[in-house]
């Protein structure tokens, strides 16, 4: 165990962690900003009630996005010094342009919508959380295009051992990142959306109030039709990672040798044949590069060494992505069909909401450790290895304090998120507060 | 190029110090100048609602010394590597206990994790860029506290201006009794810097207290965020030579495609992001009362 070890672990406890609140964020956003504006288009109080209690909801889930991403644009330079070297020029550009675009938009709308309920004007106070919504969406943007480049690297040239950028455009419309962004959005969505489906399926259990139903027939729709986005973006992903990361494709597939006419594996020894080639390229008979051989072809290229990443991880977790994802999508497919045309809901299809809400949260995990475990042993693919990233000055001794202080943290903070999310759930919408006359007019507080 | 980019960084450190400073101040004085629950509340809601975007001040300069200046962001963050840990274990408990403590049952715990989560990043950033100029663990010290305190004063000045009642008496009363430590402090850590900003730093600081004595808090304010800014002002100067020990700028530096494509953006963006972030303090610019119960 070594200062490259700990470090891994750090970044991928923090990022795992930060991604089980980011796609709620994301999602459920937009969803509360949907519902504040059925509320102003119809003027029917139970949308008011709904924005009310999703919006506390969001908010508990939001402060742990927040102060888990701050952790996450200072790890580079804490852990990982020679990569942020190497990749600054290039990298960098997204996560500042995140930041001033992005991150300003949604934090200073959000504010206001939190405490403009009575301040603002009804529209205005309605284009805030729209505003701070789509800051959050636009975030994932940029993110998801710094993540890509590492992946698939762009626009760039390699002077003095650092790469360079030589255009920006390029990064930003990186095939990689176009595929990736609507994939992760599109999960976000689901996962907020069977976060909804949970909450009113536990309401539903208890109450046969008409609000309810109405919620949940709302996510039912969002988890599907972002299910889809999913799904066509996904088949996209595996075609440019046919193309773009053929040893990612090969060991999430378990494919040793390079295979014409590959078949897909379900399981180990359970096999659909030509079904891979024809997922990555269209085509039932193309040939598919496997890891033996692609191994053998690296060694060549990049000189000695171990190109595989960590193949059970790659393959399983492929695996619980799909399965995953596809049973909350398929869930919400069968409530819309069970519902259609103002059907009531059956309760063991209240209680299977339930499952909405860790099912789509593993997918979502599994997804980023393929998408991440897969990229090793690089952290910018044919470029930089990690074991070359790390800092060179930070000792073991550092990183394993900062370790055990974040995963202490962390651990806490989920017990305190857990409790107060349960607690605002049990508790229900609240009754909206009349209307109080304006109290005596207060000074304003620049007055010299 | 570079300069200009060294610049842009000198001032998103400034607007994050100047912001952030008074949002620390709250968070550390709170409970100090609260003596109910209710008025616990009125202290922190005069953050409420800008808090998060000022701290976006420091993700965006962190970003943007990434882009523009990769050395200096990796050699720093990694040479003040605990220091940064806790910085950010400090961010951490305090957002969460400001954004949850309306959320819970007892909010002490949020309340605690406020105070805490606000003096380390106060007294740690000090510390950090002391370290980063003096190279000396005495040096460090004095300018954690003289950041602790600038922040407290700040902070004090900021709740005096932006509540009424009770809270707002003892908030000028903490500005007094402040004034008296943070003076002699900062006489002690700026007379190292020694040049004309931090000077001219002190006199503000100075200025802050009296003004708050003659009960002008809308000058006092303009006063401790002006030391504010001489003193980060004082300490880039400072760092413009060498940001790091055996480091240049010119070093540092992305190339100038990189240097010249974030100019156009921040050139578009930055003024919309100052006028929102105004708008907000143009929305939030009444006295926060003592809620009715």
């Amino acid at each position: 165990m070594d200062a490259l070890d700990l470090a891994r672990w750090q970044f991928g406890v923090t990022t795992v962690y930060h991604f089980l609140f980011v796609p709620l964020t994301i999602g459920l956003g937009i969803f509360v900003a949907g519902l504040q504006t059925a509320w102003h288009r119809t003027g029917k109080e139970h949308y008011l009630k709904l924005t009310k209690f999703f919006g506390k909801l969001f908010l508990i889930n939001f402060a742990m996005g927040v102060v888990t991403g701050i952790v996450q644009e200072f790890q580079f330079g804490m852990n990982w010094s020679e990569y942020s070297i190497f990749v600054g020029d290039v990298f960098g550009a997204p996560l500042a342009m995140e930041a001033l675009l992005a991150f300003f938009m949604e934090s200073t709308f959000l504010g206001l919508w939190i405490f403009g309920w009575d301040k603002l004007p009804k529209k205005v106070h309605l284009a805030c959380i729209w505003a701070a919504a789509i800051g959050s969406n636009l975030s994932a943007y940029f993110i998801l295009a710094a993540n890509a480049w590492m992946k698939h690297p762009v626009g760039y040239e390699v002077v003095d051992g650092k790469a360079r950028m030589t255009d920006l455009w390029a990064v930003l419309t990186n095939s990689t990142a176009l595929a990736q962004v609507p994939h992760v959005i599109g999960a976000a969505f689901v996962v907020a959306g069977g976060f909804v489906l949970a909450v009113s399926g536990y309401w539903l259990l208890k109450t046969r109030a008409e609000m309810w139903r109405s919620a949940a027939r709302a996510a039912l729709v969002m988890t599907a039709i972002a299910g889809a986005v999913v799904a066509g973006t996904g088949d996209m992903s595996a075609k440019l990672m046919y193309e773009q990361q053929p040893m990612k494709l090969a060991s999430a597939e378990g494919l040793e040798r390079d295979t014409a006419g590959a078949a897909f594996s379900i399981a180990p020894g359970i096999e659909i044949p030509n079904v891979l080639s024809f997922l990555a390229t269209n085509d039932f008979n193309a040939t598919v590069q496997g890891t033996e051989d692609l191994q053998r072809r690296f060694e060549q290229q990049f000189g000695p060494g171990d190109y595989r990443p960590d193949q059970t991880i790659v393959f399983w977790s492929f695996r619980v992505m799909i399965v995953f994802g596809l049973a909350t999508v398929g869930l919400s497919v069968l409530g819309l069909w069970l519902t259609r045309r103002k059907r009531g809901f059956p309760r063991w299809l209240s209680r299977a909401f339930l499952l909405a809400l860790p099912l789509p949260s593993a997918a979502v995990i599994a997804g980023w450790l393929l998408s991440e475990i897969g990229r090793q042993p690089w952290t910018v693919a044919g470029e930089l290895l990690t074991a070359s990233s790390v800092s060179p000055g930070v000792t073991l001794a550092e990183v394993a304090t900062s370790l055990t202080i974040f995963t202490a943290l962390y651990g806490v903070l989920a017990v305190a998120e857990a409790v107060l999310l349960t607690r605002h759930v049990r508790k229900g919408v609240e009754e909206p507060e009349p209307v109080t006359e304006k109290t005596e007019r207060l000074e304003p507080s620049l007055m010299y | 190029m570079i300069d200009l980019w060294f610049v842009i960084i000198a001032f998103l450190w400034t607007g994050y110090f100047v912001l952030e400073g008074f949002d620390f101040g709250v968070g550390l004085l709170a409970p100090l100048v609260s003596r109910s629950s209710a008025e616990q509340r009125q202290s922190l809601q005069t953050i409420g609602p800008v808090w998060d975007g000022n701290e976006v001040w420091l993700i965006t300069a962190v970003g943007a010394m990434f882009a523009a200046f990769p050395a200096w962001y990796a050699g720093l963050f990694s040479a003040f590597y605990l220091q940064v840990t806790l910085i950010l274990v400090g961010l951490i408990v305090r957002g969460v206990g400001l954004e949850w403590r309306g959320k819970v049952d007892d909010p002490r715990w949020c309340d605690l994790g406020i105070m805490v989560g606000s003096g380390l990043p106060a007294f740690l950033w000090g510390a950090v860029f002391a370290d980063l100029l003096f190279d000396s663990a005495p040096a460090a010290v004095l300018g954690g506290m003289f950041t602790l305190a600038v922040c407290a004063l700040h902070g004090a000045v900021f709740l005096a201006l932006k509540t009424t009642g009770p809270v707002r008496r003892r908030a000028r009363a903490t500005v007094l009794a402040a004034g008296a430590v943070v003076i002699p402090v900062a006489v002690f850590a700026l007379s190292n810097l020694g040049t004309l900003p931090a000077l001219a730093a002190m006199a503000a600081l100075a200025a802050a207290t009296a003004l708050i004595w003659r009960r002008r808090e809308g000058w006092a304010f303009g006063a401790t965020a002006a030391a504010i800014v001489l003193t980060t002002l004082a300490v880039f100067m400072e760092l413009r030579q060498q940001p790091l020990p055996g480091l240049t700028l010119a070093e540092a530096a992305s190339g100038a495609y990189t240097l010249t494509m974030l100019s156009w953006i921040g050139l578009i963006a930055l003024p919309f992001v100052l006028v929102y972030q105004g708008w907000t303090y143009w929305v939030f610019r009444k006295r926060v009362q003592v809620a009715p119960i």
